[in-house]
Order: structure tokens, then C-alpha cells, then sequence
């Protein structure tokens, strides 16, 4: 696809019917959570788009993110929002490599200045800047000189969004988010470890439909994806309104699929879209798969103490307290939200009286 | 499989959103047959338990229609048992689904011809009798 081809001509020159392409945009409307009377606005916008160039930096990352972006269970439709995009730079994906790959990113830099994508998975370690780099660039200087002139920067993954794996206790690199060094630019943080691969997708499709970037949460978040938790979202609520619990991983309570609150399923205070997008070819999620939410979105996720201990926990100390609460029903999704403050606040205070 | 069929965790309950995915259908269907314009609904914007979507199909069961088309893959659209009520199932070309809508209007719009289709069929038709009839002379 040229450049200056609009996306609608490349389909047409590809042999794409308008029927195929109005299958397309209504699987991208559904994408990215936007109601199906959209559809008309995607098919006009999409039809019309430009390709943008998108340079993709991986930092301090696992590969995981990339991993689960190559896995998007939509191929055909995927593809083509990937056809739709330029994507000029990704060290893992691209075939050219050392100087030819470098060349490829200034390039990019050069060519499309101020209008190209910046999409980062990774963290970002200050500690010392050889403890990651690419091409003898250190992470926090690539990312500075591939920021400058970038429309706007995608962090994808918990790592670039907030840190993550990398960032939490000791953290040993000194490892920070993308928003910790960028911040005269948008960022978008799609969250997760690894996020969603449709989400991913989504919002690329969005910023190629609209050309804007989408409505952000306090986290910077899109609440298309981010806007409601997994506990409202999941289809074991009921059994928390009833106060059916598993207590153990192969009792009674979980072969009936109850809910997985008291063994520390974090999705009252986790939010993403896992519940209805679901992972897998929309196969399960999870707790579909019988295990609480790790609540891998959230900021901070591995330093909120057990995976297994109930989120009340923290906040009144024991669980035999905590079932109590649990059976208040519905005042928890408020109790829990204070919980998570509450903890982080303890686990600064811990930190800041650690260090001193 | 059959291994994995022996563990015997069931689902109990569901999410209780069908009752108003239904009614949701209901109001639909009035406005459409009082002459108002239709409505989709996205399958994917609803958290559903294991087998709440087949539950939605068995209880609106199938009509008159079964069309299957291909474009990008294939997409199944289904008339249910109640007219003016339609299912429709994108598919990609390795037949995952990737999108899904219950529709309720007289047909859904992916089954009408597009207009751009048809501008462009019309001048490729012009063209192969052109070709014909200038073979023949």
C-alpha cells in the first residue's frame, strides 16, 4: 500500500468488495466498543484514511506484548488495520537489522515528522543506562529522540504503561513508565501483562478511524477497554451477590464455578476488558479457566501483596473480618476501591520508611 | 477432550442478561414494526456465561432464511423464528468468528448489495459484452 493511498482504494485495488468492506468496519466498530450504529461513521472515515507510520520501540519488556499482538485472533481483519499502518520499525518483527534497521526508524523519524505513532512496550531503566540498549543507544535517549516529533505515543503493556515487572520491588534497573520521562506528549496506556491483543488492535484502529486519540481514564487508559472492571463484567457476579465463594481451588463451591473472591481474584479493583473480549480466540478468560484475576492492568500489580490473599485483606487485616465484608454485598465495590488506596499508601509508607 | 469432559465443574447459574437482551429485542421489534428504523445489537458488548449464547439462539429459534456469504470470509445470516429478527456471524477467512450481531429490521444492511458494488459490476458487465460482441464481429 502506498502512502498517499487512502485505505478504501487499497481495498478496492486488493479486489476487496464494499460488502467485505463494511464487514470490516463492523467487526473494527465492534473492536473498539463503539456502538454498532457507528458503523456508517467508520465505513466514511476508514474509506478516506491515511496510512500513518508507526515506529514501535521495544524496551525492558519480555517480548510478550509482541507475542500476544503476532497471536490477534482475528487475522484476516487484523491484517488488514496492520496493512492499513506503516509500521516502519520494530526490532522483533522487521527483517532488516543493525544499521539498516536504524536507518529505517530515522527515516521514519525524517519522513513523517510530527505526524508518525510511537508505540513502546517496556520499561525504561534509569538505574544505569547500559542495562538495556539497542544499536548502543540507551532506551531513555532512543526514546527521547523517537518522541520529539511523534503525533502521539501508544504505551503498550503494564511495563511501558506503568512500570510493571521491571519497576516493581527492589527494582534493581530503576526501571519507570513511559510517562515518567515523556510529558509534553499524548500517551495512550494500554495496560496489561501481556494487554489484550484486540485492544491493541482497537486502538490503532481508532486513531486511524478518527485520527484522535480516544477518550482516556485517570490512568490514561481508553474507557472503551478500561472502563469497567472485571468483577462488573464477570459472569460469576451472581454468585458474589449471593455469597456462594470458592474456598479452595478444588472444592464444592469451585466445581460449581463460584465466585473466586475470598481466593484473591482481583477484579473488583482491576479494570480491563477480559470479561467480555475474553483471550484465546474468545475462548475464556481467567476466571472462565477457574483462576482469580491477577489484576495485571493496574498499576503497581506485583507489589499488592498475594495473588491468593482476598483484596479486603489488606484493609481489615484478617479474613475472618473480610467475610463480613464480602457479605455486605454491595457496599464492596467502593470498600474495595478504598482498599486498593489504602494498601498503596501502606506500601509507600513501607517503602519510604524501608529506604530511610 | 474426554479427559477434560470427566472434571465435573458445571455452571450453575447465568449472568441473568438474557431476560433483557430479549426485551431489549421485543422493544426493537415494535419500533420497526411501527416503521421506525431498525437496530443492532453487539454480542460481544454483553458479559455471557458458557452457553448463554446458545441459549439466546435456541430460545429465538430459526425462520425462513439462511443466507451465507463470503466476503473476507465467511458470515452466516440467520432469520430467526421471530421475522424481522436476524443473526449474523462474521467470520474470517480461518472461519474464527470476529464479530457478532443480533439484528431486527426487515434485512440486515451486509446482505443488500452496495452501491459501489453496483456502480462497478454495471461497468465491468459494459465491458464484457463490449469484449463479446467485438470477438464475435
Amino acid at each position: 500500500m502506498r502512502k498517499d493511498q487512502t485505505l478504501g482504494e487499497y481495498l478496492e485495488a486488493k479486489g476487496v468488495s464494499r460488502r467485505g468492506f463494511l464487514k470490516f468496519c463492523s467487526a473494527t466498530a465492534s473492536l473498539m466498543a463503539l456502538p454498532p450504529s457507528a458503523v456508517s461513521q467508520v465505513v466514511q472515515a476508514l474509506a478516506s484514511a491515511k496510512r500513518p507510520s508507526v515506529i514501535w520501540l521495544s524496551f525492558q519488556e519480555c517480548t510478550g506484548c509482541t507475542e500476544s499482538l503476532t497471536r490477534s485472533h482475528a487475522p484476516t481483519i487484523e491484517s488488514l488495520i496492520f496493512d492499513a499502518i506503516s509500521l516502519d520499525y520494530h526490532h522483533t518483527l522487521q527483517v532488516a537489522s543493525g544499521t539498516a534497521a536504524e536507518e529505517a526508524r530515522e527515516a521514519a523519524m525524517e519522513g513523517s515528522a510530527g505526524e508518525y505513532l510511537l508505540v513502546v512496550d517496556g520499561s525504561i531503566p534509569l538505574g544505569n543506562p547500559g542495562y538495556s540498549t539497542i544499536a548502543g543507544i540507551s532506551n531513555v535517549d532512543m526514546l527521547q529522540e523517537s518522541a520529539k516529533n511523534a503525533a502521539a505515543l501508544i504505551a503498550v503493556g503494564t511495563c511501558a504503561s506503568f512500570g510493571g515487572i521491571p519497576h516493581a520491588k527492589p527494582n534493581p534497573t530503576g526501571a519507570v513508565a513511559l510517562s515518567d520521562i515523556i510529558t509534553d506528549k499524548p500517551i495512550i496506556n494500554i495496560s496489561g501483562c501481556p494487554p489484550i491483543p484486540v485492544v491493541i488492535t482497537g486502538v490503532l484502529a481508532h486513531f486511524l478511524t478518527f485520527g484522535t486519540i480516544p477518550e482516556l481514564d485517570h490512568l490514561g487508559r481508553p474507557t472503551a477497554f478500561f472502563g469497567q472492571n472485571i468483577h462488573d463484567r464477570c459472569y460469576r457476579r451472581p454468585f458474589y451477590e449471593r455469597g456462594q465463594f470458592a474456598k479452595t481451588f478444588d472444592d464444592e463451591g469451585a466445581r460449581k464455578g463460584w465466585c473466586l473472591y475470598e481466593l484473591g481474584c482481583k477484579g473488583p479493583t482491576t479494570y480491563n476488558a477480559c470479561a467480555t473480549l475474553k483471550w484465546n480466540e474468545g475462548t475464556s478468560f481467567p476466571i472462565g479457566s477457574g483462576h482469580g484475576c491477577l489484576g495485571c492492568s493496574e498499576p503497581d500489580f506485583w507489589d499488592k501483596g498475594s495473588f491468593y490473599t482476598p483484596i479486603s485483606a489488606g484493609l481489615w487485616g484478617s479474613r475472618e473480618t473480610l467475610l463480613g465484608a464480602a457479605a455486605a454485598g454491595a457496599a464492596l465495590g467502593i470498600g474495595s476501591a478504598l482498599a486498593a488506596k489504602a494498601r498503596k499508601k501502606k506500601a509507600q509508607a513501607a517503602d519510604e520508611a524501608g529506604q530511610s | 477432550m474426554s479427559a477434560l469432559q470427566e472434571i465435573p465443574v458445571t455452571v450453575e447459574a447465568g449472568t441473568g442478561n438474557i431476560p433483557p437482551l430479549l426485551h431489549e429485542i421485543r422493544h426493537a421489534l415494535a419500533r420497526v414494526a411501527r416503521g421506525e428504523s431498525g437496530t443492532v445489537i453487539d454480542l460481544r458488548s454483553l458479559p455471557l456465561a458458557p452457553g448463554e449464547e446458545e441459549k439466546i439462539e435456541a430460545v429465538l429459534g430459526e425462520g425462513e432464511v439462511q443466507a451465507e456469504l463470503q466476503a473476507l470470509g465467511p458470515t452466516s445470516v440467520l432469520e430467526t423464528a421471530y421475522a424481522g429478527v436476524w443473526i449474523v456471524t462474521h467470520r474470517n477467512t480461518e472461519d474464527e468468528i470476529v464479530a457478532r450481531f443480533i439484528e431486527v429490521g426487515r434485512i440486515p444492511e451486509i446482505l443488500r448489495s452496495q452501491p459501489e458494488d453496483i456502480e462497478r459490476s454495471a461497468k465491468e458487465l459494459q465491458q464484457k459484452l463490449q469484449e463479446t460482441t467485438a470477438s464475435e464481429s
